[in-house]
């Protein structure tokens, strides 16, 4: 497992400009993933999960946002370097994204089969019925009975499981190197969830694809990644093996994340019973003061939670947490 | 099948709505005050009672009420409109004669808002922001403010007459003779200034519409998806983005084209272009019912055959819709 990451976000910072002056919604965002490898990214909504998604393939729209530091490595190359028609090369070609709601993310008036092969036409330079036999091959490969006929209907016709099969299959058309899934499942019920799942655990073992599984559920962390990244106010607070942290989360942040998810509390140690939510609401991204940002929620606050901010330290193999507390307990 | 199912149902509800039209222009010409034959024999300059019995028994205006509803409809069923007394030539050879000349306007006035509406309001929905968007609400509302003879007059005084580049009235030179390719080229010189006129209020319709819903589109879901396919923005925008964003400029368009054929009469006036919006306004003027309502009957019949193009086009472009 020692391979050299895939795919290398360094000290990623993004900013939007609002009426009320600049926001900064990423703030120095390190997370690394390796090919064949699943890792998560879970936190409470409006984290900025998706913004680190869009940033990666430089989606992000500016204005209003803008990528104001960091560096996004892919195998090696600098993306953020690349100008936008280069990147249009990266994209869809060797890192491809799948979004929350199946519903909207097709075009309503083009076939599917159309919409799967201009990808592969796009990236591969293979002609319209080439690209039509991949796509029904892909089709076939993300397990869409009938793919052959499926071509040939518009996404109002299928359910919402297998409209997102279609947008992994579309993904998946150009054999990507990285696969970012924000959120892939939210909107399906919960048995087409652990399906796409599968799917997508079967694809990658076949493909070698890394993939970053976005979500706000630990419970889908701890079954579907071996690695995870806890994601609060724009700030990255943990990260390590996924056993290790549903078993010894360091920050408080994440210790409610798990006490909130209903099979995974009683896998951490000394805890109450009682599942329980963490208590306030995420902070206005605008009115953060360089402190800590859950500091107003935390149980555990400290003297120097007022004073700066935490600098990310490790404390075991690759588990790093950025938390006063979680350093005096070393 | 479905579609043609669903066809068949919307040409009978437009036969009805035509019927329901017919019975509804003559109660309208009926109850308004003044006969044809007054205003015929005021032009005579008077007549003998008898001749007026006469005239009156000639154009059925001596049988009751029901009787001629009745036997205007059983007319219009054969397609006989009836007799022009202002002309003295049959309504449907009056109105043919026109009817070229008012779809050329129409048809053009159409095209050109739909086509510049459209283009003028993606080009702002891309940057909504800048100095282009600002001028294309700017003119938009000008265009949308201003009444049609306003402008009218308004381009003619510019373009006829400060700077004589387009002719001010007519559709070509009278006495002009040559092949297809100059009178051709003729009648297009003379359209310019009616269509832009005609073109100019909902021009400012459909740029609004097109760059509301265009601006609604390339936020969605499924534009963000086409970009994370690599695409190009061209493909983006007038490929993914265009076709869904063109709808709604269709069913405005559709909607409003019964609009389009009431300005053309103003525009026709205006411009002295021989169609039958001039020809209405005349036949109003000399009471001429029986003329007034073969072109009511006549531009039914086209609102009526565009709503249902608009229609099918729309169900060719959203899937759906069946
Ligand atoms: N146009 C914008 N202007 C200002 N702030 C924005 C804009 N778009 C997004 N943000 C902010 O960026 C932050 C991160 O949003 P993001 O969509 O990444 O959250 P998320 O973690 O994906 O949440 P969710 O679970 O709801 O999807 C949010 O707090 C949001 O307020
Ligand atoms: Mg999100």
């Amino acid at each position: 497992m020692n391979k050299e990451p895939i795919l290398k976000i360094e000290d990623l910072c993004v900013d939007f400009k609002t009426r009320t002056g600049s926001v900064r919604v990423l703030h120095h965002i390190n997370l690394s993933v390796k090919a064949g490898e699943s890792i998560g990214i879970v936190g409470e909504s409006g984290c900025g999960k998706s913004m680190t998604a869009l940033a990666t393939m430089q989606l992000i729209p500016t204005p209003p946002g803008l990528i104001s530091e960091g560096s996004v490595l892919l195998k090696g190359d600098d993306l953020l370097k690349l100008n936008e028609i280069q990147m249009r090369d990266v994209r869809g070609n060797e890192i491809s994204m799948i979004f929350q709601e199946p519903m909207t993310s097709l075009n309503p008036v083009f076939k599917i089969g159309m919409q799967i092969s201009e990808n592969i036409i796009r990236h591969q330079g293979k002609t319209k019925k080439e690209a039509q036999e991949l796509s029904v091959a892909m089709m076939r490969a993300v397990k869409i009975p009938g793919a052959a006929r499926l071509i040939k209907r518009y996404p109002h016709e299928l359910s919402g499981g297998m409209r997102q099969r279609v947008m992994i299959a579309m993904a998946l058309s150009c054999q990507p190197s990285v696969l970012i899934a924000d959120e892939p499942t939210t909107a399906l019920d919960v048995t087409v969830q652990a399906q796409i799942f599968d799917l997508l655990r079967d694809v990658q073992q076949d493909m070698g694809t890394a993939i970053i599984l976005i979500t706000h559920d630990m419970g889908v962390i701890a079954e579907n990644t071996q690695r995870v990244v806890v994601m609060y106010a724009g700030h990255k607070f943990e990260e390590g093996p996924v056993d290790e942290i549903i078993h010894h989360p360091k920050h408080p942040y994440t210790r409610g994340l798990i006490r909130c998810t209903p099979h995974l509390k009683k896998n951490m140690e000394h805890e109450r019973e009682e599942l329980s939510e963490i208590p306030g609401i995420v902070p206005d991204l605008s009115r953060l003061d360089g402190l800590c940002p859950f500091r107003p929620r935390c149980s555990e606050k400290r003297r120097q939670c007022d004073e700066q901010m935490p600098q990310e330290i490790q404390t075991g193999d690759g588990h790093f947490v950025c938390c006063w507390a979680a350093g005096e307990d070393q | 099948m479905k579609f043609f199912y669903s066809l068949i149902k919307k040409v009978s509800y437009s036969l009805l709505l035509l019927l329901a039209v017919i019975v509804l222009n003559f109660l309208l010409l009926h109850i308004a005050p003044g006969d044809p034959v007054e205003t015929l024999v005021a032009e005579m300059g008077g007549a003998t009672p008898e001749l007026i019995a006469q005239l009156r028994s000639d154009y059925g205006l001596d049988k009751s009420f029901p009787h001629q509803l009745l036997n205007y409809i059983l007319r219009m069923a054969k397609g006989d409109l009836g007799m022009s007394f202002t002309y003295d030539q049959p309504v449907v050879k009056l109105i043919m004669g026109r009817l070229a000349a008012t779809m050329i306007l129409v048809l053009t006035a159409l095209m050109l808002a739909v086509f510049l509406g459209t283009i003028l309001g993606i080009m702002a929905a891309q940057k909504p922001k800048s100095f282009f968007s600002g001028f294309v609400t700017l003119i938009s509302l000008a265009g949308y403010s201003a009444p049609v003879f306003w402008t009218g007059i308004m381009l003619l005084i510019l373009f006829s007459y400060l700077v004589p580049i387009f002719p001010s009235f007519g559709m070509y030179e009278v006495g002009s003779s040559g092949n297809m390719l100059s009178y051709f080229l003729d009648v297009l010189h003379h359209l310019v200034l009616p269509a832009l006129t005609l073109a100019s209020i909902y021009l400012a319709v459909y740029s609004r519409i097109a760059r509301a819903s265009m601006m609604d589109v390339l936020g969605s879901d499924y534009i963000r998806t086409a970009r994370s396919k690599g695409l190009s923005e061209r493909v983006v925008v007038y490929k993914h983005a265009l076709k869904n964003a063109v709808l709604p400029v269709i069913t405005m368009a559709g909607l409003q084209f019964s609009q389009l054929i009431a300005g053309a009469v103003v525009v026709e006036t205006v411009f002295s272009w021989p169609g039958m919006g001039q020809m209405a306004f005349e036949a109003i003027l000399r009471r001429d019912h029986t003329l007034l309502l073969g072109i009511l009957f006549f531009s039914t019949l086209i609102v009526i055959v565009v709503n249902l193009l608009t229609d099918m086009s729309y169900r060719l472009l959203d899937p759906r819709i069946k």
